[in-house]
């Protein structure tokens, strides 16, 4: 049974599983169940994704109603990758969230916070998994609204005003990508998504279409926060609880990229988007200012979390830059780092955490000295830190190979110069922080107070991602594998809908 | 006549919209919003769209400005003089607006039967739900059969923005006793909202189960529902309406009834169909979809009520509080 279902239970489990959680209201109970919902939805998408790699595409009618006229689950390699990273992040930051949110989060809260964790992990799996353009804004509507309530449950009052800013620029964007889809299934009379790249492909031309199209992205470039869209971003991550900050960071954004790469290679096809209505160039130039301003902004602020958050809204930079290219290696660059900087952030920002917990701050002068104190989490922090820079044998090498790759293989040296150039910036601001933990000492006033390594549940959850750090690094052969399917798919996708144009007209796709 | 019904509605909707732009007193705003989705509810009405019509009139007019009112309470009726700069926002909002008129210059015409709205999907929902579904209210069978993946989607926010509201602000019992809470004092609208307050349910009760057959169904009913309950609390103060739905049960009731409606599901999985395929709930499909439909809306129903008093409980139990500091 559980095979046949197994594309929708990703979506169910969380969503079943956050009801609960709200009614066993124990702290313990509803942490222990949340690990456990989000774990088996883990290892559903494990499966899934082997599945989705070995059969292509697999599709689910919600319902037992066919698409175009029901709702249609579709999986294959690019979502199913990115759902992976999704459930996996989720699950550690879960285990590590038990220990964190102590600390953090008002006590009465805490069944609050894993009802709004599970909420937000269903809509973001509702996302990526759906094949329905209407479907996939009210997963988004989930998964905004829970994102909105993690920020606001820090115990800092200032979390508040980044929670509101948030929720302002991210309803905007709700509504714009609302309007989007409007305008399309007012021209298309569709919403399944697979129906709408045929239906869309006879209006090619048509100003509703473009409009829609304009709606979508920048929609989209809100929630994934692309400059000059970002100001919500970095008091949003500064001021939440460090494991929502955590979980944010690795995934929410991330899937908002998946969103716009299914709504430019799938529903209105790269012709559409990158020649007729030159969105490569537009997107290619966001993405080097958001490298070169984000990560400078990231050298000069005092506030640890402040730091990691530009630096994600620079590293977005480099995931659109990748799509941007438009080849296949390019995508698969963008598809990489989407899972590699999932592991990083996710290690960088529960480092972080773990400091927040037994220093109480996360500025950059409470780092000093705790090299000595706090070892393995300085550690796991360099480690996640080099793979940000992108030192060989890390994974974040692995994503910037790509992308140089890609770019060289279409003759362009500038854009691949700059990619190694931004790195330099990460070099800079990774080093600060380590130099202050390394070769500081720690301050006199300091010096009385225990400060020492933090509680196992928090360590395991971050070195595990640390490990994958390396072990992607040196193994590429999954990431790769599931990329360049991923990437190949969509552009055969995106091939056979325009052959079918030509050849057949309107013919349905999905019946 | 009803295209200039519509001009007349749209033109004292942008009149509305344009003095809620102006107007300082936010009381005044919040009373202008409810005309405003009053005036929005009827231009469905015109366009035979008695669903949504129902659905803006008692959401958009009915609950928000209740919620709005409290808000206010907490708050202060007086808007804060902006110190931002205007300049970009205006720009923004006009490049915005220019957009969406751009994108009506290749809009299909507008009501032509030729229109791909009419033409790709709806025709099957039109010829068939009656066969298929078995419903005469096709808006019903859209919504929660066809689509009903979304339709739990949302029952889903509306329980999200009830967790959200509650980790802000919390239901605080009010401790001290002799809180003058409520306007007890004032006898005729005590007398007058006990008459009121079991018809209402009833007309909740009626729109939730009628909404296989007319405009209605969960959402709508929830809606009713939490009014009646809502006069209850504003005229016998916080406290007596704890006595009657405590906000710890809210929470359950919001809880269950997304379960209730997800059980569905998870029931026709296991009886080999599709997640919320209603035809294996039974052995003839019809009945089959009949029950599920049944099911679900109450679900809906359920969680829709529970999170909209919940909602006013948070936020009038915060007002209470600020008015006795």
């Amino acid at each position: 049974m559980l095979e046949q279902h197994l594309t929708a239970l990703p979506i169910i489990l969380p969503l079943i599983a956050a009801p609960i959680a709200l009614i066993l209201g124990r702290s313990v109970l509803s942490w222990g169940f949340a690990t456990l919902a989000s774990g088996l939805a883990f290892l559903f998408s494990w499966q899934l994704l082997s599945a989705a790699l070995s059969e292509g595409v697999i599709s689910y009618a919600v319902g037992g109603w066919a698409p175009p006229w029901g709702i249609e689950l579709r999986v294959d390699a690019a979502n199913a990758f990115v759902l992976l990273a999704v459930t996996a992040i989720s699950t550690l930051v879960l285990v590590y969230s038990k220990d964190s949110i102590e600390k953090e989060v008002k006590a009465a809260n805490h069944s609050l916070f894993y009802t709004a964790h599970l909420l937000c992990l269903a809509g973001l799996s509702g996302i990526l998994i759906t094949g329905d353009a209407f479907n996939l804004f009210v997963f988004l509507e989930i998964s905004s609204l829970a994102t909105y309530t993690l920020v606001s449950l820090a115990s800092d009052r200032r979390c508040l005003t980044a929670a509101f800013r948030y929720l302002v620029m991210g309803t905007i964007g709700a509504t714009f990508i609302l309007i989007g889809v409007g305008l399309l299934y007012m021209k298309t009379g569709t919403l399944n998504m697979m129906d709408l790249a045929v239906r869309i492909d006879a209006y090619d031309s048509s100003r509703t279409i473009n409009t829609g199209l304009a709606f979508i992205m920048v929609g989209v470039s809100i929630k994934l926060a692309l400059f000059p869209l970002h100001m919500w971003l970095p008091p949003a991550y500064t001021h939440a609880p460090s494991a929502v900050t955590a979980f944010l960071a690795s995934t929410a954004t991330k899937v908002a990229v998946y969103v716009m790469i299914r709504f430019i290679f799938t529903v209105f096809g790269i012709d559409h988007v990158f020649v007729d209505m030159g969105m490569g160039l537009i997107l290619m130039a966001l993405a080097v200012v958001a490298i070169f301003k984000c990560s400078y902004m990231a050298t000069v602020q005092s506030n640890v979390k402040t730091v990691l958050a530009y630096s994600s809204v620079a590293q977005i930079g480099y995931m659109i830059l990748g799509l941007s290219l438009v080849s296949v290696t390019g995508l698969m660059a963008s598809m990489i780092h989407i899972f590699n900087h999932a592991l990083m952030k996710g290690a960088l920002f529960m480092a972080v955490g773990a400091v927040f917990y037994r220093v109480g701050s996360v500025d950059i002068k409470a780092f000093a000295g705790l090299g000595r104190k706090m070892p393995l989490t300085m550690a796991a922090f360099t480690i996640a830190g080099l793979s940000i820079i992108g030192v060989p044998l890390t994974a974040g090498f692995v994503s910037k190979w790509y992308l140089v790759t890609a770019a060289l293989e279409q003759g362009n040296w500038t854009v691949a110069a700059l990619v190694l150039i931004g790195s330099l910036f990460a070099i800079v601001y990774i080093g600060r922080i380590l130099e202050a933990a390394y070769f500081q000492k720690l301050p006199e006033s300091r010096s009385s107070e225990n400060i020492k390594e933090i509680s196992w549940l928090m360590l395991v959850p971050m070195w595990v991602l640390v490990i994958a750090n390396i072990y992607f690094g040196v193994d590429t052969s999954l990431t790769t594998e599931a990329a360049n399917s991923a990437s190949e798919w969509l552009f055969q996708t995106n091939n056979i809908l325009e052959n079918n144009m030509v050849e057949g007209n309107s013919q349905e796709v999905s019946s | 006549m009803a295209e200039f019904i519509d001009l007349v509605l749209l033109a004292m909707l942008a009149l509305t919209a344009l003095r809620i732009i102006f107007l300082k007193d936010l009381f005044a705003v919040v009373m202008l919003f409810g005309i405003y989705s009053f005036l929005s509810a009827l231009i469905f009405v015109n366009l035979d769209a008695v669903d949504v019509a129902f659905t803006e009139a008692s959401v958009g007019a009915g609950i928000s400005t209740v919620l709005m009112l409290v808000t206010l309470a907490m708050t202060g009726r007086k808007e804060k003089q902006s110190t931002h700069s205007t300049i970009l926002p205006l720009f923004v909002v006009l490049v915005t607006g220019a957009a969406l008129i751009y994108g009506t210059l290749d809009m299909p015409p507008f009501g032509h039967p030729d229109n791909p709205v009419h033409q790709h999907v709806a025709p099957r929902y039109i010829e068939e739900s009656p066969k298929e579904v078995g419903l005469p209210n096709m808006v019903t069978s859209v919504l929660a059969s066809y689509r009903g993946f979304d339709t739990l989607g949302e029952t889903v926010v509306v329980f999200s923005a009830v967790i959200g509201v509650l980790s802000l602000l919390g239901v605080r019992r009010t401790k001290k006793k002799d809180l003058e809470s409520g306007l007890e004092t004032h006898k005729v609208l005590h007398v007058v909202s006990k008459i009121i307050i079991p018809l209402v349910i009833l007309f909740a009760l009626y729109v939730q189960f009628h909404g296989d057959f007319g405009p209605g169904g969960g959402f709508q009913a929830g809606v009713i529902a939490a009014a009646a309950f809502i006069l209850y609390a504003l005229v016998l103060g916080l406290p007596k309406a704890f006595a009657v739905v405590g906000p710890k049960f809210l929470q359950w009731m919001a809880a269950a009834g997304v379960l209730l409606y997800a059980s569905v599901g998870l029931y026709s999985m296991y009886k080999g169909g599709n997640f919320l395929d209603y035809n294996t709930l039974a052995a003839d499909p019809i009945a089959g979809q009949h029950y599920g439909i049944i099911i679900i809306e109450l679900g809906v129903g359920i969680t829709v009520f529970a999170v909209m008093l919940n909602i006013f409980y948070a936020f009038g139990s915060q007002a209470e509080r600020s008015n006795i500091q």
